[in-house]
């Protein structure tokens, strides 16, 4: 957990496929609603540029997403992380993941808010 | 006489003279030269040769020259700064000057991202108006730029080009001022469309006494098309086409509009002809060399006098 | 500053092909004011190679150093005790720094992570523009502050060509003029006499054309 998704850099998301997650999901605060004004916004453009290495390195980009949701929408962030969940289970483990010989964590999150 | 050139010479002896351009062709076959040639040929006191024109490669300004030579039409060699340094325009003109060519425009050359190459390295090692002046001090005082003795002085009558049209306006007087102290002794212009404007140029620049210090010959293009003068205007980076201009062409069906473009180009000349510190026109009838003949002799500018 | 950008991910790849064992140099000069190539990046661009090696089926061992400068030998030798246990280094500072690297060791391939590019600064976050070619020979004093040699794609003392149109350069849209610039900048400070005298013919000796340059300052040493 992490104060504010403003905090999260590249190294950090891409940190998390190095130690093995399947698929990363970043929840912030709702866009115009930032405590430090635009940390999500940053956040946004973060993911984005993982989106486009992890695309690049053939890791897939879909394995990284960005939601933004209230604090009190909590039915909303379980029906979230449900579906990312399930699209991860879809795409199967990472590529690193079956490089290192099949110990899957089937869709390992790093929950990051 | 500076140069002895027939163009000096014409103007010299107060004629309006006549100029106009061929542009070389791209590959080595030097009929297509000679062809353009006949069309030029009787109809201008100096023709043209453009040097990568667009930066598109095509023969040499040098040999195009030397081309229509043979064919007896006297050549005007334009030399851009932007594929040679100083060492290859001095070395291009002692060239020049040895094969009898003695007319020259200097230009800065148009970027090199229009043409085919737009990754070849440019020079741009002195800019047009350094190389006017170099040209001049190679021809008047018989040395090179480094100050040793030229073994036989190049013999030129220096031109240059200007854009009325082009911005910022202001500049552009003082720009043809500076050319002219940097020696240029007749200047051609872009092509006009503009009337308004270039009146207003050419009155700016009499007012400093420019026209009397240098030859200002007008510049003009016969339209083809509505579509090309429409191209034109969108595409081509300080070419100045009012709408009155484009519609009075498109006013035609489209097999009449080049008849249009030719009375059109006609009616300026004459126009042209009458106003003061107009010493000539350079008729650039762009891959349209046949129509000279009758654009010019329809302006009655023919026969081309013939002056010792 | 220096700036550059970073060299696409598969070229870097290519070049690694054959280690194993890398250090990646960073510098924390101006390739980090420019985004591309300070600690940061050093930390992006080894989780990305290792994440592509593994995936690839070739694990690659990193490791992440930046240095304060790659362009001064006292912080260039700090890399010294790292350097025989890899089998290369790639850098991520300017081509200057990645050469001085080169130089020091002189047995270990040094290999470059960034295409540097241009003496330039900041417009706006995100946004970097030329300002200077370091021809060796100032002018900015006649050109109301605003260099002919970088500004104008031509680099015309005697500007602007017949290209200019409406402020904008004939390379392009996005071009500004530089002696529409100059000519503005000129008029406001009062001084468009100084266009119209002819310049001498610059001198590129003191430029790149005169070979490779050196400043010896004699009181320095
Ligand atoms: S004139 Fe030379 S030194 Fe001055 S800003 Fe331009 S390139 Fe740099
Ligand atoms: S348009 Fe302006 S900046 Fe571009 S080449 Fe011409 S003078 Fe230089």
């Amino acid at each position: 957990m992490l104060p504010c998704t403003g905090r999260i850099d590249e190294s950090l998301l891409l940190k998390a496929f190095e130690n093995g997650a399947d698929g990363v999901m970043v929840v912030g605060c709702l866009e115009g609603d930032c405590h430090y004004v635009s940390g999500n916004i940053r956040a946004r453009a973060r993911v984005k540029r993982v989106y486009e290495i992890l695309d690049k390195i053939k890791i897939g980009p879909d394995r990284i997403r960005m939601f933004n949701l209230s604090a009190g929408e909590g039915s909303k962030f379980a029906a979230y992380a449900n579906e990312f969940v399930g699209k991860i289970r879809e795409l199967g483990p990472s590529p690193i993941n079956l490089a290192r010989g099949g110990q899957v964590h089937a869709a390992s999150q790093k929950e990051t808010t | 006489m500076k140069s002895g050139s027939n163009l000096e010479k014409v103007l010299a002896a107060g004629h309006f003279s006549v100029t106009a351009e061929c542009g070389p062709p791209r590959g080595a076959d030097p009929e297509v030269v000679r062809k353009k040639a006949a069309y030029v040929k009787g109809n201008v006191d100096a023709c043209n040769v453009t040097d990568n024109q667009t930066s598109v490669v095509r023969m040499s300004s040098l040999a195009g020259c030397l081309l229509i030579k043979e064919e007896g039409i006297e050549p005007l060699i334009q030399m851009v700064v932007r594929d040679r340094n100083r060492i290859a325009l001095q070395s291009d003109l002692l060239g020049a000057s040895a094969m009898g060519v003695r007319n020259i425009l200097c230009l800065s050359g148009d970027h090199q991202k229009f043409g085919d190459d737009p990754q070849a390295k440019n020079v741009f090692d002195i800019d047009s108006m350094q190389f006017i002046h170099l040209v001049k001090s190679m021809r008047d005082e018989g040395t090179f730029p480094s100050g040793k003795k030229l073994d036989g002085a190049p013999k030129f009558f220096i031109g240059c080009a200007v854009n009325p049209f082009a911005d910022p306006f202001e500049i552009r007087v003082p720009r043809l001022k500076l050319k002219v102290e940097a020696g240029a002794d007749f200047v051609q212009t872009q092509c006009i469309y503009n009337m308004k404007k270039f009146k207003e140029y050419l009155e700016l620049a009499k007012k400093q006494g420019l026209h009397e210090k240098v030859k200002i010959l007008a510049g003009v293009t016969p339209l083809k098309s509505a579509g090309m003068a429409k191209f034109m205007k969108k595409m081509v980076a300080g070419m100045d086409i009012p709408d009155e201009v484009i519609n009075r062409i498109a006013a035609e069906p489209k097999e009449k509009q080049a008849e249009k473009g030719i009375e059109m180009c006609i009616e300026l000349i004459q126009e042209l002809k009458e106003m003061e510190g107009i010493a000539g026109v350079h008729v650039m009838a762009i891959e349209w060399e046949e129509k000279l003949h009758e654009i010019i002799g329809g302006a009655g500018l023919l026969p081309r006098p013939v002056v010792e | 500053m220096i700036t550059g950008t970073p060299k696409p991910i598969e070229e870097i790849l290519e070049m690694l092909e054959p280690y194993d064992n890398i250090i990646l140099a960073g510098c924390h000069g101006c390739v980090t004011v420019c985004r591309v190539g300070g600690e940061k990046e050093v930390q992006v661009l080894a989780s990305t190679l290792r994440l592509a090696r593994e995936a690839a089926g070739r694990k690659i061992a990193i490791t992440e150093i930046s240095l304060e400068r790659q362009c001064d030998p006292e912080y260039v030798e700090k890399l010294r005790p790292y350097v025989s246990d890899h089998q290369a280094v790639l850098s991520i500072a300017c081509g200057a720094g990645i050469q001085f690297l080169a130089e020091k060791y002189a047995i270990t391939p040094v290999l470059p992570g960034i295409n540097t590019g241009f003496l330039g600064v900041t417009e706006r976050q995100g946004e970097w523009a030329e300002r200077c070619q370091g021809c060796g020979d100032c002018v900015l004093h006649l050109t109301g502050g605003i260099c002919p040699v970088t500004r104008c794609a031509k680099s015309l003392f005697h500007g602007p060509c017949g290209g200019s149109s409406q402020g904008i350069c004939e390379v392009g849209k996005d071009v500004k003029c530089g002696w529409q610039l100059i000519i503005d900048r000129l008029k406001a400070l009062n001084q468009l006499e100084n266009y119209g005298k002819l310049k001498p013919y610059k001198g590129w000796h003191t430029s790149r054309d005169g070979g490779p340059r050196r400043i010896l300052r004699e009181d320095m040493i």
